[in-house]
C-alpha cells in the first residue's frame, strides 16, 4: 500500500474531501480508466535494459534494483530474474540500488507485497532484451545471421564455426544497438530456467551484512556531517508552546538548537513539530535533548486514552453501522436460527519497531539536495523533501540505502524530510537525524486499533445460515484527509468484505471511528484484525456446532470456485484485475488441506496441548497455518511447531519465500503474545523493548515447517509474499490455545490472560 | 584516550561518558555495530570486551582503557567468527540483516566458551538479541552448523 494507491483508490470510489498530496500527474493518472497490477501504480513499470543492466568490459553484470531492500530479498530476487533471461553467469552478477526516480525506473513504492508480483515480467524482458543485444552484436561481428548464434552462460556461441565471445568483449558494441521491440523478445522456456525457482542462491548482500560492511540509512557518513535528534510533540497534533535551549546549548559539541515547525491538518508524511539538537555526534545530541526545557500545547488529541477509546469502539460495534456488503436477509435468518453465536474481538495499536529506527541524512550543495534514506517510498521521499525545501523535484536526489526493517513504517518518509529541513537550516551542511527507540515508539504511524463484532446463526444441523461482521477501526485515510471515519475500500478489501464463505445471508458493517494518532500501514495492514476475528470466530462456531474445525471451515468455504471480487463488493482486490486474480476457493481449500495433513491434524495430544488452524487470503496469495501449543498449568505458552502452507503461484526465489513465511510466523507470534501500544493523555506509553516487548529467541517457535504449493505453470499470475503469512498466525495460535485449554482469547495481546 | 579495537590502538577524541557505540559509529566510522535501543535491551550493538559479549550502547569508553575490543569488522579473524560468518552465509540467515552483526557477536562469544552448545545454551546466549524479521530458527541452525564445522577442524 502506498499513499498514491490510497489516493487512487479513494478517488475511484468517489470519496470527496480528500487532501491530495500527490503531484498533478499522479492525480491525472488516477482519473484514467481502471488499470490493474503494475499498470495501476503511479509510473507503472519500465523494462528498458539500458536502465536496469550494465555490463563492463570485464564481463561483470551490474543489475539496478529499483525496489527497496528491507529483508524480503528483492536485491537478490530481481537480479535472479534478469540474470536468468540474460543467460548470465551468476558469479559475475552484482547489484546496485536505483535512486528515487519513477519516471526512469517505474513505480518504486516497496509495499503491498508487490515487488516481484509486478516486476517479474518486466525484468524478464530486461534480461531477454539485453541478451538479444549481445547476440546481435556477436552475430554482426562474425557476419553471421543472428539466428545462428545463442547465449550460453555469459558467452555468445556460433556453433557452426565454434566461435565464441564473452559478454565483456561484446558489451560496448551491444550497448550501441537499438533496444529490440518488446514483442520481438524471446523469453526462456521455464524448463530452461537456471536461477528462477532454484535453491541454494545466497543473498548478494549476505557477506557485507555478516562482516559489518552493509550500509543502512543510519550508517550514512558524509564529510562534515552533523548529527541530530529531535524532541517531538508527545501528542499527535501538539505544538511547541515555548522552549528554553540554554542548558542544551551549553553542552560542548552542541552546534545548534532549533525548532522544526509542524504543518496543520492531516499528518501526511510531514515532520512533526519539535525541537532539534544538532551536534558533533549522536551521543552529544541525545544528552542535550535531555537538557531541553519544552512546554507543549497538546491540542485536541491530548486526552486520547486507549482504554476509554476501546469502550467507544465497543459501543459503536454493538450498533448498526455503514453497510459495506449485504446478501440475503441476515436479521430474519438470525432470528430463526437454531443457535446464535456472538463474539467480540479487540486488537490494540502496534508499533513497527524496525530494528533500525527511522534515520536519514541530507546535504544541500548549490541548490541540489541529496538525501540518504532507508525508504520504502523513494519517489514520495523525493517529492516531500522538494516540497518542504521549496525545490523543484529534479533538484532532489534520494539515495536509497538498505532498510533495517520496514514493515510499512518506512513508507512514510517524515524522517527524511526532517534531515533535509535541518540541512537547509544549517546552510546545506550534511545532517543525519537519528530516531531513538523511544522516538520510534512514541511517534510511529501506528497500526490501527480495532473492535471486531461478529454474530452468526446456525441451523439445527450446525450449518451457518447467517453472518454479521462489524469492524470498527480508525482508518489510514485519516493520515491523509481530514476526519474520515470509515474504512477505505483497500482496508475493507483486506479480509473483511471479501471473505469467500458460502453463507446465503451475510452483512458486513463498518460503524464510524475517529483517529487520534497517526495511523499507518503495518505489515498485512487490516488483514491482521480481520483475519484474527474471522478465523477465531469460525473456530468458535465449529465448537458451538460440535464439529471438527477444519471440516467446518472447509464447509463454510464451500466447493472450489472462482469468485469475482466484485460479487463480494470488493472494488479493490489488492489493485489486481478481477479476471486474472479472482478469489479461488479451490486454492484456499488446498492450503488448508495441505497444512492440516502435514501438521497431523486430528492426532491425539496430551492434556494442555493443542493444534489450532487458521486460513486467510490476502495480497492475492493463499495461506493456512497450524500452530501447535503447550500451555502449562500456570498459563505459560510454548510453541514447539508451526506448519504453514502457502500458495503464491509461481515461486521465483523459494528460499526467500520460506524466509518471509518464517518471519511472518514469528512476527505473528510476537503480536499475538506481546504486542501492544497504549495511550494515556495522548501519549504512547511504551518507551523501549522493555515495555514494548517483541518475541525473542527463547520464545520463538523452534520448528517452522513451510509447505510451498507448486504452481501449475509459469503463466499463472504471481501472488504477494511479504505480507500474507502474517494474518493467520494469531488466530491459529489462539485456536490452539482453545484446543489445549478450552479458554478463548478474544483480545490481543494474550499477555497474562492465561495466568492462573 | 586510547582504545584497542580489532588489534589496533586508536586515539579517540570523545568525552569519557560517551558509550563505545557512538565512538565506533560517529567518531571512527565503524558502522557495523548497530544502534537499536540504547538500553542494552536488543543486542544490536554487541561487541566483545576481553572476549565477553558486551552491549556497546551502555558501555562508556572510560571503562575500556587497556581492554581488548573486538567488533563485527574484526570477528572474522577468530576461528569462531569466521565459522559463524560462513555458516550465516550458507544458511542464508539474514532478512533485513540489521541485527545480524550483534547476533554473530553474541554467537561468537557463546562458541568461544561453549563449543558444542545445546538448544538451551543457544537460548540463553542469544535471547538478548532481538531480530524483528524473525530469523531465529536460521540463527539457531547456523550456530549449530558453525559449531559442527569447528569441531571437525579441531
Amino acid at each position: 500500500m502506498s499513499a498514491q494507491m490510497i489516493q487512487r483508490r479513494t478517488f475511484l470510489a468517489g470519496l470527496s474531501g480528500l487532501v491530495l498530496v500527490a503531484s498533478v500527474s499522479r492525480i491525472a493518472k488516477a482519473a484514467d480508466a481502471a488499470k490493474y497490477g503494475a499498470d495501476g501504480m503511479p509510473h507503472g513499470w519500465r523494462d528498458d535494459p539500458l536502465t536496469f543492466v550494465a555490463i563492463g568490459e570485464d564481463g561483470l553484470v551490474t543489475v539496478v534494483v529499483h525496489r527497496s531492500e528491507m529483508g524480503q530479498g528483492i536485491r537478490t530476487g530481481l537480479p535472479i530474474v534478469i540474470a536468468d533471461e540474460l543467460e548470465a553467469d551468476w558469479s559475475k552478477v552484482r547489484v546496485t540500488q536505483a535512486p528515487g526516480d519513477e519516471e526512469k525506473f517505474g513505480n518504486q513504492d516497496t509495499d503491498g507485497s508487490r515487488s516481484m508480483r509486478h516486476h517479474f515480467d518486466p525484468m524478464r524482458r530486461v534480461g531477454a532484451a539485453a541478451r538479444t543485444m549481445l547476440e546481435e552484436a556477436a552475430a554482426a561481428s562474425w557476419g553471421v545471421p543472428v539466428t545462428s548464434v545463442r547465449a550460453v552462460n555469459h558467452e555468445i556461441i556460433h556453433e557452426q564455426s565454434g566461435r565464441r565471445l564473452g559478454y565483456g568483449a561484446l558489451a560496448r558494441a551491444a550497448a550501441k544497438l537499438p533496444v529490440p521491440a518488446r514483442e520481438s523478445l524471446r523469453l526462456k522456456n521455464p524448463a530452461q530456467f537456471r536461477y528462477i525457482g532454484k535453491e541454494n542462491i545466497p543473498l548478494l548482500d549476505g557477506d557485507d551484512i555478516y562482516h559489518g560492511r552493509a550500509q543502512y540509512g543510519i550508517d550514512t557518513r558524509v564529510d562534515g556531517m552533523l548529527y541530530a535528534v529531535v524532541a517531538r510533540s508527545p501528542v499527535f497534533g501538539g505544538k511547541v508552546a515555548r522552549f528554553d535551549a540554554a542548558a542544551a546549548q551549553a553542552i560542548p559539541g552542541v552546534v545548534k538548537v532549533l525548532e522544526i515547525p509542524g504543518t496543520p491538518g492531516p499528518a501526511l508524511f510531514a515532520p512533526l513539530n519539535g525541537v532539534a539538537i544538532v551536534a558533533e555526534d549522536t551521543w552529544i545530541a541525545m544528552k542535550a535533548r535531555q537538557a531541553l526545557q519544552i512546554e507543549w500545547n497538546d491540542g485536541p488529541h491530548g486526552t486520547y486514552d486507549s482504554a476509554a477509546y476501546r469502550t467507544e469502539l465497543e459501543e459503536a460495534a454493538r450498533k448498526p453501522g455503514k453497510v459495506l456488503r449485504e446478501a440475503g436477509d441476515v436479521d430474519a435468518t438470525m432470528s430463526k436460527a437454531a443457535r446464535k453465536v456472538e463474539a467480540e474481538y479487540y486488537l490494540p495499536h502496534l508499533a513497527h519497531a524496525t530494528m533500525e529506527p527511522p534515520s536519514a541524512a541530507a546535504r544541500i550543495v548549490d541548490g541540489n539536495c541529496e538525501v540518504w534514506a532507508p525508504t520504502q517510498a523513494p519517489q514520495a521521499t523525493r517529492e516531500n523533501v522538494a516540497k518542504r525545501l521549496g525545490l523543484p523535484v529534479d533538484k532532489v536526489t534520494v539515495h536509497v540505502t538498505l532498510l533495517g526493517g520496514g514493515f510499512g513504517r518506512k513508507s512514510k518518509p517524515d524522517f527524511a524530510t526532517e534531515a533535509a529541513f535541518l540541512s537547509q537550516q544549517m546552510g546545506g551542511r550534511p545532517v543525519k537525524v537519528v530516531w531513538t527507540r523511544d522516538d520510534d515508539l512514541h511517534h510511529d504511524y501506528f497500526h490501527t486499533v480495532s473492535v471486531e463484532h461478529l454474530q452468526a446463526g446456525l441451523d439445527a444441523q450446525g450449518k451457518t445460515t447467517a453472518w454479521l461482521h462489524r469492524s470498527v477501526a480508525p482508518t489510514i485515510v485519516s493520515t491523509f484527509a481530514p476526519d474520515p471515519q470509515h474504512e477505505a475500500p483497500f482496508e475493507a478489501g483486506m479480509g473483511l468484505i471479501n471473505v469467500p464463505f458460502n453463507v446465503p445471508n451475510m452483512r458486513i458493517e463498518n460503524p464510524a471511528a475517529v483517529a487520534h494518532t497517526r495511523i499507518g500501514w503495518f505489515r498485512s495492514v487490516s488483514n491482521v484484525p480481520h483475519a484474527f476475528a474471522v478465523q477465531s470466530f469460525v473456530a468458535e462456531l465449529a465448537a458451538a456446532a460440535g464439529r471438527d474445525h477444519r471440516d467446518f471451515l472447509l464447509d463454510l468455504i464451500g466447493p472450489p470456485r472462482r469468485i469475482d471480487p466484485s460479487a463480494l463488493k470488493d472494488s479493490w482486490n489488492h489493485g489486481e484485475s478481477p479476471l486474472r486474480y479472482p478469489v479461488d476457493t479451490g486454492r484456499l481449500r488446498r492450503v488448508i488441506e495441505t497444512v492440516t495433513r502435514e501438521a497431523g491434524w486430528g492426532r491425539k495430544l496430551p492434556k494442555g496441548q493443542g493444534l489450532g488452524l487458521a486460513a486467510h487470503y490476502s495480497f492475492v496469495s493463499y495461506v493456512a497455518a497450524v500452530v501447535a501449543v503447550e500451555v502449562s498449568a500456570d498459563g505459560k505458552i510454548v510453541i514447539p511447531r508451526v506448519d504453514i502452507a502457502f500458495d503464491c503461484g509461481p515461486q521465483v526465489y523459494p528460499d526467500r519465500i520460506r524466509s518471509q513465511l518464517e518471519g511472518a510466523v514469528i512476527m505473528g507470534v510476537s503480536l499475538a503474545t506481546l504486542g501492544e501500544i497504549t495511550f494515556k493523555n495522548g501519549r504512547s506509553q511504551q518507551d523501549n523493548f522493555n515495555t514494548y516487548q517483541v518475541t525473542r529467541m527463547a520464545e520463538a517457535p523452534r520448528d517452522i515447517r513451510v509447505h510451498l504449493l507448486p504452481a501449475t505453470d509459469w503463466s499463472m499470475p504471481l501472488g504477494g509474499v511479504g505480507e500474507p503469512g502474517l494474518p493467520p498466525i494469531a488466530p491459529a495460535l489462539c485456536n490452539a490455545i482453545y484446543a489445549a485449554t478450552n479458554k478463548r482469547i478474544r483480545q490481543l495481546p494474550i499477555g497474562e490472560q492465561l495466568a492462573t | 584516550m586510547q582504545l584497542t579495537i580489532n588489534g589496533a590502538r586508536i586515539d579517540v577524541a570523545a568525552t569519557d561518558d560517551t558509550p563505545l557505540l557512538w565512538v565506533l559509529r560517529d567518531r571512527l566510522g565503524m558502522t557495523g555495530t548497530k544502534f537499536g535501543c540504547g538500553m542494552a535491551l536488543c543486542g544490536a550493538c554487541t561487541v566483545h570486551v576481553d572476549g565477553v559479549a558486551t552491549r556497546a550502547c551502555i558501555t562508556p569508553i572510560s571503562v575500556l582503557a587497556g581492554k581488548k575490543i573486538v567488533t563485527i569488522e574484526g570477528i572474522g579473524a577468530t576461528p569462531q567468527g569466521k565459522a559463524l560468518q560462513t555458516a550465516w552465509s550458507k544458511v542464508n540467515v539474514a532478512q533485513c540483516g540489521y541485527c545480524q552483526s550483534g547476533q554473530i557477536m553474541s554467537a561468537a562469544a557463546l562458541l568461544a566458551k561453549t563449543p558444542k552448545p545445546s538448544d538451551s545454551d543457544i537460548d540463553s546466549a542469544m535471547t538478548g538479541n532481538i531480530c524483528r524479521c524473525g530469523t531465529y530458527p536460521r540463527i539457531r541452525a547456523a550456530i549449530k552448523q558453525a559449531a559442527a564445522g569447528l569441531e571437525k577442524k579441531a
